[in-house]
Formats: C-alpha cells, structure tokens, sequence
C-alpha cells in the first residue's frame, strides 16, 4: 500500500500551479466548482488508491482547521 | 420503505378461523412462532415447515392488497424461492429481465448486461409484483400439513421467558395467550414487536420523496430496466421505468425534498406527468404512492429467543432491490439453524451466527443502498457538484461510467463466519468459501439433467470427486460421476474440482469447506464447526 507523498514531486511547481490558475481564469465561481469537481474525479482515479485518497482528504482538511499559534 | 398513503384494493382475501389455542384452559406451547405473513415471514415458515418444524404464523391482516411494492428478485433469492417450492411458479410469471438503460437528459449515458453465463437455472433477475410472491407462498404454506397460519391474530404483548416467550394475541374474538420456545419476528419496518420489547432502530433517513406509479400499458417496449437522471419531462429529478408482469409498469420518480404528498399522488398532477414520460396517453393507472425512505437496522437481530429478519431488522432504500432480496436471505440462514437447534442437534448458541453473518449482510446492503441514494439525490449543491460532474465525465471516460450509481442490484453475500473451515489448499473458479455454491447443469444416474442446486436441497451435503479411494462418509454424500455427472464440466470449472476433491455445503448452500484431499476427521470437524460446535470441538 502506498502512502501519500507530500514532499515535492514536481520538476517546475509554479507551471502547475499557474495550468491550474489558468483552467479556471475567466470562470463564474459555479463553472469553476463544476472543473474542480471533474478534477477532483479525474485525479482520484488516476491516484486509484482508497487509501491514498483518504490521507489526501485528511490533509485538505486539517489545513482547514484554525493555526494554533507556534509556542517557542 | 415508510409508505405516506396507502390505501390498497384487495387481491386476496383469506379468513379469521378460532383456534384450538384460544380455547384452552392453559396456554399452549409452541416451538416456534412466526410474526408477520409477508414474504419474509412466508419463507421462514416455509422452509421451518419443509424441515419438519412445527410452524404457526401469525398475522394482524387476513389479506393481501394491491401495489406492487417489491418487483425486483435476484438470481439467490429465485433459488431459495425454489428450494422453498415456488420458483417455477414465479420464473412463469415473471418478467425475466438483464439489460438496463443509464440516461442523462435525452442521452443514453450507457446500458448494461446483467448476461447470466450459461448453466444457471436462474435467471439474474426477475420482475414480479409482490402480491403474486405471497399469494404463491401462501398456497404453498397452505400445502404443508405442520404450518398453520392464523389470520387477524395480532400480537399485542410479548413477555421474555428463559426459555422462550409468553405472546398475547388480540383477534376478532378476543385476546389470548400462548408459549413459545422461539418468536421470528417479521413484522416489517413498523415492526410493533421491535416496539415491544423498546430497541432501537437506527441509521439514516433520507428527506427526498419519491412518487411509486404502476402504470397499466400495452404496446412493445422492451423488458428493460431505464433509469433517467434529469429526464426533459422530469427536469432536476431521477426517474425510474420497469416493466412488471400484466403489462405493468412501475415508475418511480423523485420529487425533492419539498414536495407536497397529497397533491403529488393526485391524478391530475400524475397522469400529466407519465404522459410526458411515456410520450402518449394510452396507459391507465393502477396504483400511486409516496414514499420516503429510511437506511436503518438494529444493533443485534437476536434477542434471547426472539430473532428478527427482514425490514423488521433492518430497512434499506428501494434502490438495487435490497429489501425483499435480503429479507428472504435471512429467512434461508435463519430457517436451518433454528431447525437443527430445535432437534438438539446443534447448541443453541448457533443462533448468534445468524446475527453475524445477516449483521454483516445488512451493512452491505445500507452501504450499497445510502452510496446510491447519495448519487441519487445529491444533499448540497457541491454533492450535485460530483454528481454531475460524474455523469458528464462518463461520456468521455469509462472510470467514470463504473462511478454512475442508478442502483447497484442486490448480490447474495459472502460469509465470513466460524461456521467456515478456513482453506488450507488454494482454489481458482468462482466457488467461494461461505458464499452460496454457484448452480451447475449435471446429470442423475438414469441421465436425466438435474442442477446441482436442485441435487443439494436443504440438507448439509457433501460432494465429493472420486480419485479411487474410499469416498468420504457423512450424513449425506453426492460422489461427482456416480451419483451425479458433470458432462459439460461445468462444475469441474466453477468448483476448480480435481480427482480427490471435496466439498462441504451448509443446509442454506453456502460453502462450508473444501479441501483437495479431505480426511474423515477434518470433514467430521468441518461439519460441527458448521453446526456452531466451537472450533469444530464438541
């Protein structure tokens, strides 16, 4: 079983960062939910792993929840 | 399913008859009493009945009424319908069906094949309305000289007892009482014995409505099962067409969550509707509802002597047909276990394997059940999101189309239960350790075809393919090419079978054991194991 790799795998991040800025450049906020749906579909059967998508989930949403303030 | 109106014409009228009981100075003694004549109650009865079980059935109705309610029957269940007498009655009555229809829009998203491989008695599904099932139960149930069904006879009380239970039952007569070793309570998702003795009954319900029409209507359209999400004459909305025997159709039709019941179920807002459905007027209409429903079970179905089946142990959404499927799938794992356990030849504690495996069962059902209604009828409008998104994505790639979920239809599930002898050799073939044995066409002694299904029955069995040793010993022993003959080697292909080959299978047909070289105490082991006698140990 694979993990879920966060540590950089992209060989130029800020070109996709900048394909996914562009994708959505120009969309009403609806249209843009409606491709990030799709993307979200396409990629997850790409990934094809329950697991992984799960750690995926639980990342996007753990960087939801209120920064604690770093102690030192 | 909780039905909002339901006023039903009768189809079958049986009558109130006073019993012995009712007029006994002390309360009889019963060995098991079965509360509720649906369908699942019928089997149970039934198949108690056909292993010479006693039986008194018990129900607050003395009819069956109109509304066609349940119509889908998966191959499993058309299995143990014919085990239990019936199968053939329904398969002629029935609409034998496999091809469905997914449409978005105006568009054919895709169509699928139920395509049964060959060497099946049973077809993948049938359609049948559910009042043709009980009356053909019914008359079956009337044809077994130890079931005796008491109509009008509602149970109002239940007391435990250590070893059983005191029931009271109010009639046209009056109330009386009698005992009873056990109570299988199939008195359906209202259950009042559920009620009775105060559990729980939880899970999810779903706020969309849906509207239930059978539709009388000739002409040629094909028995094929289309589904619409955002039909043009339903725009927003599901819809469901399924052709029923009598040419009727069933249409279901989601509504939202707003819709009002009693203007929706009125016939000038029906009839209107279907006509932009059915694209004519030629059609009448026979029987209209509203439904909600409810994705919910008990925590445990067995409660000291009282077991619960059907959708009084657990409800599901109508869609992929898993309330009647898996109601009767409990009656066939229940039924033989009570059986063996009444004749003192199993410990009473075998019971709990039946809260088990149809615990585990009923998980997979609301599973498969609440990720259709999810797909269904979206929640938010980013649920709707990801369902659109996936109906539109399935037109240009196949991942997606496996995502469109209009139902997944019911499949009889997999044990995986002590009452199994873990493999010890390795199998290929579609024989599985605990699910039901996959049928096969053989041949008898005199050559006449039999499917193996048929050969096996109820009884625990063991089938064995000779390799010149002495063949194995058992209360009941099939040897493959001298008790049976597989002259198309169907079964060699789906048991993976070779020379020394044998098989252990449950009274339900479930796949007990197996092994390449069985030995007379693995397979003595394997059969007590199988009769709840704890690591096969006495």
């Amino acid at each position: 079983m694979t993990a879920l790799i966060t540590e950089s795998r992209l060989a130029d991040p800020d070109r996709t960062y900048r394909a996914l800025i562009e994708a959505h450049r120009g969309l009403s906020d609806e249209d843009s939910a409606a491709l990030n749906s799709r993307l979200v579909l396409i990629l997850a059967n790409h990934i094809g792993e329950h697991s992984v998508l799960q750690e995926a989930i639980a990342l996007a949403k753990q960087s939801m929840e209120p920064v604690e303030p770093a102690s030192e | 399913m909780g039905r909002i109106m339901n006023t039903r014409k009768i189809l079958y009228q049986y009558g109130y008859h006073r019993c012995p009981d009712q007029d006994r100075a002390s309360p009889a003694r019963h060995s098991v009493i079965i509360v509720g004549a649906g369908p699942v109650g019928l089997c149970t009865a039934i198949d108690l009945a056909q292993r010479r079980i006693p039986v008194v059935l018990l129900d607050d109705a003395d009819r069956i009424g109109e509304g066609s309610r349940g119509i889908c029957y998966a191959k499993r269940t058309l299995e143990i319908l014919d085990r239990l007498g019936v199968g053939n009655l329904c398969l002629e009555k029935g609409v034998t069906w496999k091809v469905g229809k997914v449409f978005q829009g105006n568009d054919l998203l895709y169509a699928f094949d139920l395509l049964p491989e060959d060497g099946h008695k049973m077809p993948a599904f049938i359609n049948l309305q559910q009042y043709y099932l009980e009356h053909a139960l019914v008359e079956r149930a009337a044809a077994l000289p130890n079931l005796e069904i008491r109509w009008c006879n509602k149970v109002v009380d239940l007391k435990h007892r250590n070893d059983g239970a005191t029931l009271t039952v109010e009639t046209p007569e009056g109330t009386y009482k009698f005992d009873t070793d056990w109570v299988v309570a199939a008195d359906g998702a209202r259950s009042p014995l559920r009620g009775m003795l105060g559990l729980a009954f939880q899970g999810e319900a779903f706020e969309d409505r849906f509207l239930i029409a059978d539709v009388k209507m000739k002409g040629n359209f094909p028995p094929e099962r289309w589904f619409w999400f955002d039909p043009p004459f339903h725009e927003g909305h599901s819809a469901l067409l399924h052709k029923q025997p009598d040419d009727v159709w069933r249409i279901d039709l989601q509504l939202g969550r707003d819709a009002n019941v009693k203007a929706e179920q009125a016939p000038e807002r029906v009839i209107p509707r279907l006509r932009q459905m059915l694209g004519h007027d030629n059609f009448s209409l026979e029987w209209v509802s509203v439904y909600t429903f409810q994705c919910r079970r008990l925590e445990r179905f067995v409660h000291g002597r009282v077991v619960f089946v059907g959708d009084a142990a657990h409800q599901v959404s109508p869609f992929g047909a898993r309330g009647a499927n898996s109601g009767i799938q409990d009656a066939d794992n229940l039924a033989w276990k009570l059986a063996i356990v009444l004749k003192g030849e199993a410990p009473e504690s075998l019971i709990e394997s039946y809260n088990l495996e149809r615990s585990a069962a009923a998980d997979e059902n609301i599973g498969h059940s609440t990720r259709s209604t999810d797909f269904i009828a979206p929640r938010s409008a980013q649920e709707l999101r990801f369902r659109d998104a996936t109906l539109a994505l399935a037109r240009h790639a196949s991942f997606a189309k496996r995502m469109v979920n209009s139902g997944r239809l019911s499949m009889p599930s997999t044990y995986d239960t002590p009452l199994s002898t873990p493999d010890a050799d390795s199998w290929s073939g579609s024989a599985r350790l605990g699910a039901p044995l996959p049928d096969a066409p053989l041949h008898d002694q005199n050559g006449r075809p039999i499917w193996l299904l048929d050969a096996i029955g109820g009884e625990e069995t063991i089938l064995h393919v000779p390799n010149g040793t002495q063949p194995p010993k058992g209360s009941r022993v099939l040897v493959i090419g001298s008790d049976l003959f597989d002259n198309q080697g169907f079964f060699a292909q789906r048991f993976d079978a070779s020379p020394g080959s044998t098989y252990l299978v449950r009274p339900d047909q479930h796949l007990a054991a197996r092994w390449r070289h069985g030995t007379p105490s693995l397979l003595e082991s394997a059969s007590r194991r199988l009769r709840g006698f704890e690591g096969g140990h006495a």
